[in-house]
């Protein structure tokens, strides 16, 4: 955090060198997790033939909430490792929206501190908004 | 079938889609779904939520090579972006309310006619000058080629505007990354250097997926035993093809563009008309 508010870092260039990191790095923590969650998966169900994916399950599989797939993950479960890391996932674009808004706020582009502020709260209101249906 | 075989067919199928996506920005749910429902006759639901993943994977792994290598326009992206999202929300609360086979057959008609507009117009040469909204945005850069750095401006700022919108609701109801849609939006209507457009959307591509992403996480739409082999694969292929992009021609970007678009666009239509969706 601490680089990241130094003077070195409020150039545009570094900024968007910023993101890149970011991302690369939010996208193999996540594919860590998965591969780490997969592995244990597959070991688990090698034997086993593949579940009925024609017939929609949906909610009722489980891991689709943060709580359930936090208590997958301490009970060392592999469905809920690999759901982690598709949070993991879905959490690097928002994010990435997050950084760059620092950003536009150290080159004090007001412009852009708005645009991406309104592309944040669409973000916000898709998870907490009651989408859910 | 076992797990084992299951999982290393789809991880091939997922390498492939994500080398696809990452070179033609189209994103990687592209190949997912119709290896999903039908090789696997997975539920098409299953489905949507793989590609989105893979859509978010293609995107976060390819554009952060872009980013490097300052193809990207970060502030277009970021602007079209309200557009995006907002489309994408849109989408997701019209999802429960739309027959996705009447979508699918016209999203497959506006997939061809975008294919036929890109075969005729060529979009290679930089713009010098751009549209007064395009300076006030501050949306106007350069980026670099063989011959050095290139200036480029752009105009119909409100038309791209429109599309991406539409781009934005498309990516909602059916849980694509609508690259194909954003490139046309930046190629055909904002007059952008194809590189940028394709390396553009492919920026844009995940958080427009993310938008609609947690929705579908929390309606049960992401299994993990689909997900795990279609994200690993998406990204060895983004990641392959984004190290491919800067060595080829854009010229043969164009036509791996228009063979993909069109193979997608009779994809769904096909499906659409047969009510498989």
């Amino acid at each position: 955090m601490k680089k990241i508010l130094s003077k070195a870092f409020t150039a545009d260039q570094d900024i968007e060198k910023l993101i890149g990191y970011l991302l690369r790095y939010g996208v193999i923590t996540a594919s860590l997790i998965v591969f780490i969650g997969g592995i244990i998966y597959l070991h688990q169900y090698q034997h086993s033939s593949i579940p009925a994916y024609h017939t929609f399950v949906g909610e009722q599989a489980g891991f689709t909430t943060i709580s359930q797939i936090m208590s997958g993950v301490c009970s060392f479960n592999a469905k809920g490792i690999i759901q982690l890391g598709v949070l993991v996932l879905i959490a690097t674009p928002i994010l990435r929206i997050f950084f760059s808004l620092i950003g536009f706020i150290l080159e004090k582009d007001r412009l852009y501190i708005l645009i991406t502020f309104v592309v944040l709260s669409v973000m916000m209101f898709s998870i907490f908004g009651g989408l859910k249906v | 079938m076992t797990i084992i075989t299951f999982t290393l067919i789809l991880l091939a199928g997922a390498y492939l889609a994500g080398l696809v996506g990452s070179l033609t920005g189209l994103g990687g749910g592209v190949v997912v779904i119709p290896l999903l429902t039908l090789v696997f006759h997975v539920d098409i639901r299953y489905a949507i939520g793989a590609a989105l993943l893979a859509s978010i994977a293609n995107s976060s792994g390819a554009a952060s090579a872009y980013i490097k290598e300052g193809i990207t326009n970060i502030r277009l992206g970021m602007f079209l972006e309200i557009a995006t999202t907002v489309g994408a929300v849109g989408g997701a609360i019209i999802a429960v309310y739309t027959p996705t086979n009447t979508i699918a057959i016209l999203f497959g008609a506006i997939l061809l006619f975008s294919a036929a507009m890109t075969l005729r117009k060529k979009n290679m040469e930089a713009l010098t000058e751009g549209s007064k909204l395009s300076y006030k945005l501050k949306l106007n850069s350069s980026y670099p080629t063989k011959d050095g750095e290139v200036e480029y401006k752009l105009k119909n700022v409100g038309a791209g505007f429109s599309i991406m919108t539409l781009a934005g609701v498309l990516s909602g109801l059916l849980g694509i990354g609508s690259g194909a849609l954003k490139v046309l939006a930046m190629d055909s209507a904002m007059h952008i250097p194809f590189k940028v457009s394709t390396t553009t959307s492919n920026f844009m591509i995940g958080v427009t997926a993310a938008a609609s992403a947690v929705v579908y996480l929390q309606r049960g739409y992401m299994d993990p035993g689909i997900a795990f082999p279609v994200m690993l694969g998406v990204l060895g292929g983004a990641f392959t093809g984004s190290k491919l992009l800067t060595r080829m021609d854009p010229k043969v970007l164009k036509y791996i563009f228009c063979v993909a678009i069109t193979f997608v666009a009779a994809e769904m239509i096909f499906n659409g008309y047969n009510h498989k969706f």
